[in-house]
């Protein structure tokens, strides 16, 4: 079994870290991971992206071709990965960001307005943990308790002030469902 | 065992410091920075040395110092950066100094960029500076092999008193992926009484390499021209994958060699009987992987991130006996698994459903 | 018979091979006393470089390492990291120093680097056989200059004792020569300061010594030294241009 997910959006959006999250929460599972940054010129402003795979086996090629899932917080993001998800895969979009024309139909597409539900929270930097936790119920490797584990490393130990609105904001993302 | 998720180059780090490295001098440079980043935050604490030097020249030649001593020492770079180091490296080389140069490379040529390549495979192979000399190289695909040949490479530099190159690429470098943090291995009891640390109660040693004769030049030729017979008769290095029935291989390392697994695995599925031998150390190129091969398979693809560099040795390992192709991405761009099986299914004519 | 002279322990039994009148015999003789009198010969790994310079790696007693060109005080630095407790200088030619490897007397000056190192300053590349040297004093004739330095198209001639004097790192520097008994004295007595700046941990310690190249330079042995007085010694600051504090209590 296994996630190959894709995550991009704007330079300071979090993108690297929402993939560190998935990726920690792998680790307690005797999992196989990989988390790979863009890096280089794109570290330093435009459009930021990593991908995030997990897995129960040996991964071989970490590249990945076409990905189960995938999460844009902007509409560059959006344009650029919507059609890097394989047919049958999940695509959240902070709506928020990015208007759809013409979405993919062979796709489950989760629009959801991370960034006015972030700042509903009172942290607009905390978009994409909404989205993470729109996503998780759609992954096969990891779960709640498997994330929150990871905040617990990634986020309780280095600025504990922070961990009750990153969990809060990953529970609205999983509770949302679109009216 | 204790497992660890960390970057490609902080793991290089880790396992130098487990390795008993006790110096290292760098320069940054992208993508291989986190290298001395990591060590001048923790190496230190071990009691070991980290210096950023003025320049890459500095650097390599720091290490060329300390290793006159007998002292574990490492360097780390990228492509051009490893460029400077080249005149050090040589003199390393003839001087006889064990120490470990990690190059992340980044394509080329010129200032090039930061993607992943493997264009720097000639310069590894083939000494890399002037003169006729040889460094041990290798290759890593993936972060665990990051760790175990860091180990490898200290306790390779060690036994035959040689610079050796670990050659990764910035893909595996900025790349995390949780690793074993494996005890040392029980490093090998080499001699010390080559080294210079004062000449307390023995003879004064000069470490030179200098030959004032051309007498003396040819003689020392043929002492490093039998150490590299002997390394390339004792540590040629490979991985096989799914070669036992293989009609079809492709040979690459690295990064690629990695992705080619993939693609082995999806020819597969379709029928194709196609195998990988995964050169692990590039110089000496493991030769001896292709021996049983040579009658049952009808051709080979090499993947390589560059203009085709690799081909040649596996041309001249084969001797004509089969045909050998290129399938090639450069300038920091990574094939994808299924390119690469196009690329074999169309270069031998294959169609999977029908062979299946 | 009373003994009035017995060649230093600090200098082997090999014959010098320099060109008859150079000084660079002389130089190595006192930085071999200097060893001799601290008794730190067996605690010294000494660098040498390529050129003229480079064969002090045969008459010194210490260990010895044979540095690329320009490389010698990154390789000292590398040696002297690994073992702090040790001794370690460079031997350097003004060609080695000066031009091919200023950027690492520069940043070991800047980041006062535990190491002592000698230049011998004889303006001209000796080794290859007479060309332009970074010390190269103006219109003089060498066999890349062999119309006489001219400042317009080739600069000036670099004193790098000042250079280092004006960085932090360093803590002695002198510029000395070798053209009398009364300057061989004083120049003894910089290199041994220099060898002390070390032991005693204050930082980077830099000892220019004038030296002449009668081959090289077309003139004779004598006529050498008083071109030498003459031409170089106007030139190039002469005496200690930097001793801390520090230092001057030692």
């Amino acid at each position: 079994m296994m996630d190959k997910v894709i995550i991009a959006g704007f330079g300071g959006q979090g993108v690297m870290f929402l993939g560190k999250v998935m990726t920690y929460a792998g680790m307690g599972s005797n999992l196989e991971l990989c988390w790979i940054p863009s890096y280089g010129p794109e570290m330093r402003g435009g459009t930021a992206n990593c991908s995030v795979i997990l897995s129960d086996e040996e991964i071989y090629s970490p590249v990945i071709d076409f990905a189960d899932a995938a999460i844009v917080l902007n509409k560059p993001a959006y344009e650029k990965f919507a059609p890097r998800v394989k047919p049958g895969g999940v695509l959240v979009v902070n709506s928020s960001l990015a208007q759809l024309e013409n979405p993919r139909e062979d796709i489950t597409i989760i629009e959801i307005p991370a960034t006015d539900m972030a700042n509903e929270i009172g942290n607009t930097s905390i978009a994409n943990m909404v989205c993470l936790g729109a996503l998780l119920p759609h992954l096969k490797l990891i779960d709640l308790p498997k994330v929150e584990k990871a905040m617990d490393e990634l986020v309780a130990k280095r600025r504990p002030e922070l961990l009750d609105t990153n969990l809060l904001a990953i529970n609205k993302g999983i509770a949302y469902k679109k009216s | 065992m204790e497992k660890v998720l960390l970057k490609g180059n902080e793991i290089i780090g880790e396992a130098a410091i487990r390795s008993g490295c006790k110096l290292f001098f760098g320069y940054p440079i992208t993508p291989s920075t986190e290298v001395v980043e990591y060590l001048s935050k923790h190496l230190p604490k071990q009691g070991g040395t980290v210096l950023q030097a003025e320049d890459e020249i500095g650097a390599i030649n720091m290490c060329y110092g300390a290793a006159c001593t007998g002292s574990r020492v490492m360097t780390a770079s990228s492509s051009p950066g490893v460029s400077l180091k080249q005149e050090g490296i040589s003199y390393s080389a003839a001087v006889g100094l064990p120490m470990v140069i990690v190059n992340v490379n980044r394509c080329g040529p010129g200032l090039g960029g930061l993607g992943p390549a493997q264009s720097d495979y000639f310069q590894s192979t083939r000494g890399g500076g002037h003169g006729d000399y040889r460094t041990i190289v290798l290759a890593p695909s993936k972060a665990q092999e990051l760790y175990d040949y860091t180990m490898l490479a200290f306790d390779l530099a060690d036994k035959y008193r040689n610079p050796v190159l670990l050659l990764t690429d910035g893909f595996l470098g900025q790349t995390m992926e949780p690793i074993v943090l494996k005890e040392r291995p029980e490093a090998p009891v080499v001699d010390r009484d080559w080294i210079v640390d004062g000449c307390k109660g023995r003879k004064k040693r000069v470490l030179a390499s200098y030959s004032l004769t051309n007498e003396i030049g040819e003689a020392n030729n043929l002492k490093w021209e039998a150490k590299y017979k002997d390394i390339q008769e004792k540590e040629q290095h490979w991985e096989e994958f799914h070669t036992e029935d293989a009609e079809y291989l492709l040979v690459s390392y690295g990064t690629t060699g990695r992705i080619c697994k993939s693609t082995v695995l999806n020819a597969r599925a379709k029928g194709i009987k196609l195998g990988l031998i995964r050169p692990i150390t590039l110089w000496p190129f493991p030769v001896k992987a292709f021996a049983p091969h040579m009658d049952k398979v009808k051709g080979i693809v090499t993947v390589e991130l560059n203009t085709g560099q690799m081909i040649e040795d596996v041309k001249l390992t084969v001797e004509c006996k089969m045909p050998v192709y290129l399938y090639r991405r450069q300038g920091g761009m990574l094939p994808t698994e299924n390119e690469i099986l196009d690329f074999v299914e169309n270069k031998f004519s294959l169609s999977g459903s029908e062979e299946v | 018979m009373k003994k009035v002279f017995t060649k230093t322990k600090g200098l082997t039994d090999v014959p010098f091979s320099f060109c008859p009148g150079c000084t660079h015999g002389i130089i190595m003789r006192l930085i071999a006393e200097t060893m001799e009198e601290l008794n730190i010969i067996e605690d010294t790994i000494g660098i040498s470089p390529v050129g003229c310079a480079g064969f002090s790696q045969d008459f010194f007693s210490c260990d010895f390492v044979g540095a690329a060109h320009g490389r010698a005080q990154a390789v000292g630095i590398g040696v002297k990291r690994a073992l702090p407790d040790r001794v370690v200088f460079t031997y350097q030619g003004d060609g080695d120093i000066a031009a091919i490897g200023t950027q690492h007397a520069i940043h070991s000056a800047a980041r006062g680097e535990k190491i002592t190192s000698i230049m011998v300053n004889n303006a001209i590349f000796g080794m290859t056989g007479g060309q332009m040297a970074p010390t190269t004093l103006e219109g003089m004739k060498t066999k890349t200059s062999p119309y006489g330095r001219d400042i317009e198209s080739t600069g000036f001639p670099i004193d790098l004792p000042k250079v280092i004097a004006n960085l932090p790192g360093a803590v002695y520097v002198a510029s000395v020569s070798v053209d009398s008994p009364k300057n061989i004295a004083q120049a003894k007595k910089a290199i041994k300061r220099a060898f002390q700046v070390q032991l005693a941990g204050l930082g980077f310690a830099f000892v220019s010594v004038l030296s002449t190249c009668p081959t090289n330079w077309g003139i004779s042995p004598v006529d050498s030294l008083k071109w030498l007085r003459e031409n170089m010694m106007p030139i190039y600051e002469m005496g200690e241009l930097k001793v801390t504090e520090e230092v001057k209590s030692l």
